[in-house]
Formats: C-alpha cells, structure tokens, sequence
C-alpha cells in the first residue's frame, strides 16, 4: 500500500480526499493513523448536517490521546461511515479503504484546488516524492 | 520570558530502545520510551505472553543498620516492621497532615537491609521527606541514578527469567525477593510488578543494565516477548486498578479515599497516622470509583457529572485494550461511589453516560 496514493488530494492536517463528481470520501492519512497509534473511538457528524472546509467536523481517539478530524472541504455530511465507528482500528489498518470517515456533498468545488497534491503532501510530511509503500 | 527546558536523562538502556524503533518522550526527567511497535500490541504481549520494561527511572533508597526496621516502619504506612527477610511490601509515604507522598515498595533484602522503590517524579521530594523522618542508627542511601531496573512481565516472565539464571527465581512467592546472578551478573530479584500479571523486578547496577536486557529479550524470543512502553505500562496498571502517583494520589489526597485504606496499619505508629486514622473515622467524604464510559474515552482531567451537574473529576482513563471498554477512575461524593450508580463524563462538551463498576476491571484468572 503507498502510504501517499496518487489519486487523492490532502489537507494539510492530515486528511484526504477522494472526488468523484460532487460527492467526496474524507478520511485520515497513512501518516495521521501512524502518529495517533491506536485508534479506538472514532465520533462523526449526522448525516445530513453539513461541514465547513478547515474546521472541525470530528474527533479520533487513540489509546493516548484525542485529536480533531478538520473538514478539508465544505459541504453536506451525505454518509457517515458506520463500520468505522464499530470498528475503529479500521483507521489503521485500512486508513485509505475501509478506514473512511464521511462522505460530502460538495458546496463548491473550487475549494479542492486548496488541498495538497499528493507530491505536495509528500513534501510535508517530509517524504521524498516517490518514496511509496512501507 | 523563555526558559531553558532543563537537560533530560538517559537511562542506560536509551540506545537500545532507540534501536528497536521506540517513540522517545520525556518522562519524570528521563528519556523513555512510550511505544515501540504499539500500545495495544504491547498491552496484549504482556497479558498473553511476556513483556519487558526499562524502569530504570525509578529510585531506589537504602537503610541500613540496627535502627533500619524500625526507621522503615515509622516512615511506612503497612506493616513493613513484619517483614520476613526476602519478603516485601507495597505501603505509602504520607506526611503530617495524612496525605500521601509518595507510594512505594519496601524490600527487606537483609537482616538490616531495606530496599524502597520510589516513583521516579518524586526522588528529590522522597529523600528529603526521609531525611528529615529518619531515626538514629540508621544508615540511608540514594542509590537512584546508579541502579537499573528491568522488569519482566506476563505469564511466561517466570519460564523466560529461570532460562538465565541458575538460581530458584521461579519458587519465589509473589512479593518475594532475592538476590542471583541473571545472566552472569549480580541483581536483585523480586516477584513484583504494576502490570496485573506475574512478573519479576530485577534491579543490576547500570554497568550491567545491557546483559540483562539483552539476555531476557533473547531468551524471550521464542516464547513472543516484547519490549514495552510506559504508554502499555499506563493501561496495564489502570486495568489493574494500580495507582498512578500524580493522578489517583498526590499530597492533596489522603489513604482513605484513595482506596489504600489497606495499606494503613493503624495500630502501630507512622508518620501521618492520627490524621489517616481520624479520616478513617469520619468516613471519607469522596472515593475513587472505576467508571465504566460508554461512548467515548475519559482522561485525567475531564469532569464527572450527575444529572448535570459536575459531582468529581477523573483521575485516569483510557481505553482497555484487553477489557475491551473505556475505562476510568475518578474521584466522586462517597454517595455516588457505590457500583451500578449511573453517572457521565464530560467528553468535549457532552455528558457521556457512564457506570460504576467493581475494580479492578481485569483480573488475572487464576
């Protein structure tokens, strides 16, 4: 598994995204789920309320402490990931698959050219570009 | 203003968990490993097999001499005076006013020779405390920053730890100690822990720290021993419903509400005794209750609530990797303390229902 896949965009606290259309899948990176440890609580929006890009939209808890899951885009909570809440190591174990928090119908697409390309992120968590798998 | 932060410690295993990948944070001073390959693989290793620590941050005091027993009692809250040679026990440091200093174990390694292990954080504040409490005719030592501890734990610790040594370690009843050579090299074993599980504390002089370590772990291998964190040593204990000085205890929180009543024997004198056994009398006003939260994870700090009103506050919480549930204890009015009692924990805003239970909440199986 890349620890950094080429087809999602990046938020600069660790969170990604996955567009298809108008709706986009959000969930926390390879990395984030590395620093936080083990995750066993995860706390996530009602479906249909809606979320700001770059404010908080939930929590994860690891065994040792509880950090903020940040919106990377705007939009309508349209799914929120059941599995993931009764089974929270899917934050680790599959961070990009099964690990997935929401899913948004986006307000405005534009704000996807304020995330990180993968290459961007890359950089930013002080990877060498290319530098997949682990 | 900026201040300098003061130099960290290393103890003499640092290049070692270095090595095996640890996550490195400052703890009471020292540089410690809070995780190597997880917390919750690391919780598990110990509960299932054998896990081994590096505590060699802890302190290690010394009384010796004619006046040792009776100076050890006066300044222990337990029956330290009734100690077997090669026997120990857990008691408490308390002050005047009945509060607690520190908690601590008494070895009684000799005829008149005691060994008390000290929590890292509280070397400095403990030896004072002794000093100005010591009787005559007793010689005191801090031997601290020359002694290493490394601990193994978990159901195969006693199989793992006979491989290395030719001497009865295995026989050693619980709280037994003794001296033998572990690897070629002089310690003192002892059938103690803070994990839940069986276990041994062996404490070498720092010189020899690498051998033990590096002997357990080899010899460990088969059987799935690993390196443990403080982050594991940290849930371990609080499944076990061990004290955690700095959160459970302090100088603001006496024995009775602690829940180590037990360990104040009131009919001999030590330091803090009138005041424990005035408060005895009374009846404590709060209690430590194990919370059982549904629904999110309680930390030391958080508020508990009833009905909507902040009734205590927790002292320790976490997820319990082998419980399976979010665990915590908090202290609470004596009335709300009894098990089954329905309470919250004030998680980031929300009240987040939660139980009290009978601790602790992991007991090994017989």
């Amino acid at each position: 598994m890349s620890t950094v896949p080429d087809d999602l965009r990046y938020s600069k606290e660790h969170e990604w995204v996955r567009a298809d259309g108008d709706v986009a899948t959000i969930g926390i990176t390879h990395f984030a789920q590395e620093q936080l440890g083990d995750v066993v609580f995860v706390e996530l929006p009602e479906k249909g309320s809606t979320v700001r890009q770059f404010s908080s939209l939930g929590v994860v808890e690891s065994v040792k402490a509880a950090s903020d899951i940040y919106a990377p885009l705007s939009g309508e909570v349209i799914e929120r990931n059941v599995k993931v809440i009764e089974k929270p190591e899917l934050v680790n174990t599959e961070p990009y698959g099964n690990g997935w928090m929401i899913k948004v119908r986006l307000a405005d697409k534009g704000e996807l050219n304020q995330l990180l390309s993968p290459s961007d992120y890359r950089s930013h968590i002080g990877e060498t570009a290319g530098a997949g798998g682990d | 203003m900026t201040t300098e932060a003061p130099t960290l410690r290393r103890t003499p295993l640092y290049e070692r968990h270095v090595a095996l990948g640890a996550k490195i944070v400052p703890f009471a001073g020292y540089e410690m490993p809070i995780q190597y390959e997880g917390i919750v693989a690391e919780h598990r290793a110990v509960r299932g097999r054998a896990g081994l620590f590096d505590l060699s941050h802890m302190g290690e005091f010394f009384f010796t001499g004619g006046g040792a027993r009776a100076a050890v009692d006066r300044l222990v809250s337990s029956d330290v005076a009734g100690l077997a040679s090669g026997q120990a026990r857990y008691g408490l440091l308390c002050n005047e006013r009945g509060t607690i200093v520190d908690d601590v174990i008494v070895y009684r390694t000799g005829e008149a020779e005691y060994m008390m292990v000290v929590n890292a954080a509280n070397i400095a504040k403990d030896r004072a405390h002794v000093l100005r409490h010591l009787a005559d005719e007793v010689t005191f030592g801090d031997r601290s920053t020359g002694t290493a501890l490394v601990a193994i734990q978990g159901p195969r610790a006693a199989a793992i730890l006979e491989t290395t040594t030719k001497d009865a370690v295995g026989s050693l009843p619980s709280f037994g100690v003794t001296g033998a050579r572990v690897a070629g090299v002089q310690a003192t074993v002892a059938r103690t822990g803070y994990t839940g599980e069986d276990g041994f504390e062996v404490f070498v002089a720092n010189a020899d720290a690498d051998r033990v370590w590096e002997a357990l772990l080899a010899a460990g291998r088969d059987a799935g021993i690993m390196p443990i964190g403080l982050g594991a040593r940290d849930t371990l204990r609080l499944e076990a419903r061990f004290s955690l000085y700095g959160n459970e205890i302090d100088e603001t929180t006496d024995p009775i509400e602690a829940g180590l009543g037990w360990t104040c024997k009131l009919d001999k004198e030590f330091v803090g005794r009138d005041q424990i056994d005035a408060k005895k009398a009374q009846g404590p006003r709060r209690k430590i209750a194990g919370l059982v939260v549904d629904g999110g994870v309680a930390r030391h700090g958080h508020e508990v609530t009833s009905a909507g009103e902040v009734v205590g506050r927790v002292t320790s919480g976490t997820y319990g990797p082998t419980v399976e549930k979010n665990i915590a204890l908090a202290y609470v009015p004596t009335a709300l303390s009894k098990v089954g009692t329905a309470l919250a924990v004030r998680i980031r805003g929300r009240d987040v229902p939660a139980t009290v239970v009978k601790t602790p909440f992991f007991r090994r199986p017989e």
